[in-house]
């Protein structure tokens, strides 16, 4: 830990912050563990510093990169947003990053790249979740290159004005809230810039459930959660809201979705 | 002998009430927990108790599922005879936990999502055709009730002894279905629903084996 000088923005809700140990303590985390507590336990073990992230595919600038070089520390900001797990519970955190549209437009994304492709760490050794095969690791997801340029997409290099926790995803990680959080990869070692739609670990798994956008929706009733209302962690523990169409951001990102049938694409 | 006759003592006086405290003590430590959340104290439900609840009951079911079918062959190996009295105590308690995880599944999911007892109906049956998982269990749940209900002395007089058996024997289908709501509920690729599939399966085939043994003539009743 260590704290983190950023600047505030506009960009936050009125619901009260989840706890900082309930944003800590209760993660999805499968490298380290199917628990919901196992990330809190283990992921100290995950050597974050130094760190670096290649660059792969269709960009002016290609390479392995530190991730003082990918991420300008220097022009850090705050982002409170809402995180809707699919599993229909919810957190307010906030965050501390840049914007993603920044980072990826410093490599110079050339007209073929479509798409973007998000890779996450793996060491068996450091991450003892992986010596099972819950998922095919390493754990991939992608988001469409306009979606990866909205102005809401942030990779997170902080929450609560302090470094990223292990568990949390350190040293950083995507936040794309209007998606359920598996499409937010969590300690990211590749990005690749494809032409075509990259794969994602979840729909690999279980391609009718998880979907490649797989945009928060309470109209579409998930096989295992009806995704109608969700749990709020970390508050009352009867709580619950009613889950909003994109997690509550349809003015920032619905345009991108304008005439898609997104029980089909979901 | 000093030792058959402590074994006697413990099988007569001991055996009964210990698995009832054993069979008691998760549901113990359960409603402990749930009184200290409620006094705003430090609880070990963890940040979604609701979630934990649901987990450790359908676990706990589970295993005492298990534990009950693995009775008789314990009696088999061990030739320890008494152990078969508790024996319906412990399926009698793998449906406690079982109804207690579909009422904390109706009460604190389903009732307090719809807010009334229509919609919160409503719900267990969309529920119930819409998710594999939640029919599977549904279905384990079902059977499991004329079990429970014929569990007690009268009705094993009033069915006779064979019908009984026969109707009991419903037990190896529902522990196949309660395994596979488990094994179906999870994400991903996880061990603990094939942990319990492989007990249930040595249990099973314990049973087949023996059906097989019983069926083959005895050596004695062939002499030509």
């Amino acid at each position: 830990s260590g704290a983190l000088d950023f600047s505030a923005t506009d960009y936050t809700i009125a619901d009260p912050q989840t706890p900082y140990p309930a944003v800590t303590g209760y993660n999805n985390f499968y490298e380290f563990g199917i628990g919901k507590d196992d990330p809190a336990r283990y992921a100290s073990a995950l050597t974050t510093n130094p760190w670096s992230i290649e660059i792969e595919g269709h960009a002016a600038r290609t390479g392995r990169f530190a991730l003082e070089d990918v991420v300008d520390f220097s022009t850090l900001e705050e982002r409170i947003y809402r995180l809707r797990c699919v599993e229909a519970w919810s957190m307010v955190i906030p965050w501390v990053g840049v914007p993603l549209s920044r980072v990826l437009a410093a490599f110079q994304p050339t007209s073929d790249a479509r798409y973007v492709q998000f890779e996450t760490h793996l060491d068996r050794d450091e991450m003892r979740g992986t010596r099972f095969p819950v998922l095919d690791w390493p754990y991939v997801e992608g988001l469409r290159m306009d979606e990866a340029m909205n102005e809401l997409a942030f990779l997170a290099v902080g929450l609560y004005g302090e470094v990223l926790p292990n568990q949390n995803g350190a040293p950083v990680r995507l936040v794309v809230p209007w998606k359920y959080g598996y499409k937010s990869i969590k300690s990211i070692s590749k990005i690749r810039f494809v032409s075509e739609q990259p794969e994602t670990s979840w729909n690999r798994s279980a391609p009718r459930e998880y979907g490649f956008y797989s945009n928060v929706n309470p109209n579409r009733a998930h096989p295992r959660w009806s995704q109608s209302s969700e749990r709020v962690i970390g508050g009352n523990v009867f709580a619950r809201r009613d889950t909003e169409m994109f997690n509550g951001y349809a003015e920032q990102v619905a345009h991108m979705y304008a005439g898609m049938d997104l029980i089909e694409n979901h | 002998m000093a030792r058959n006759a402590l074994l006697r003592t413990f099988s007569r006086h001991l055996l009964k009430p210990l698995a009832f405290w054993l069979l008691a003590l998760p549901v113990l430590w359960l409603g402990w927990q749930w009184g200290m959340l409620l006094n705003g104290q430090a609880h070990g439900l963890g940040f979604n108790p609701i979630e934990t609840t649901h987990r450790f009951l359908g676990d706990t079911a589970i295993r005492i599922l298990l534990v009950s079918l693995a009775i008789t062959p314990i009696r088999d190996l061990t030739r320890w005879g008494p152990i078969m009295m508790v024996r319906r105590r412990i399926g009698l308690a793998a449906f406690w936990y079982a109804l207690l995880h579909v009422l904390a599944y109706l009460g604190l999911d389903l009732f307090i999502e719809a807010g009334t007892a229509s919609g919160a109906l409503a719900a267990l049956w969309r529920d119930v055709t819409d998710r594999i998982y939640i029919t599977l269990g549904m279905s384990a749940f079902i059977l499991l009730l004329p079990l429970a209900i014929t569990s007690f002395k009268c009705c094993q007089r009033w069915l006779g002894a064979r019908r009984w058996q026969g109707l009991h024997r419903l037990v190896y289908p529902l522990a196949i279905l309660a395994v596979l709501h488990h094994g179906f509920m999870v994400k991903g690729f996880q061990l603990a629903p094939w942990i319990h599939g492989g007990i249930l399966s040595a249990l099973l085939a314990y049973r087949l084996v023996g059906m097989k043994a019983r069926k083959r003539p005895h050596p004695s009743t062939n002499a030509a």
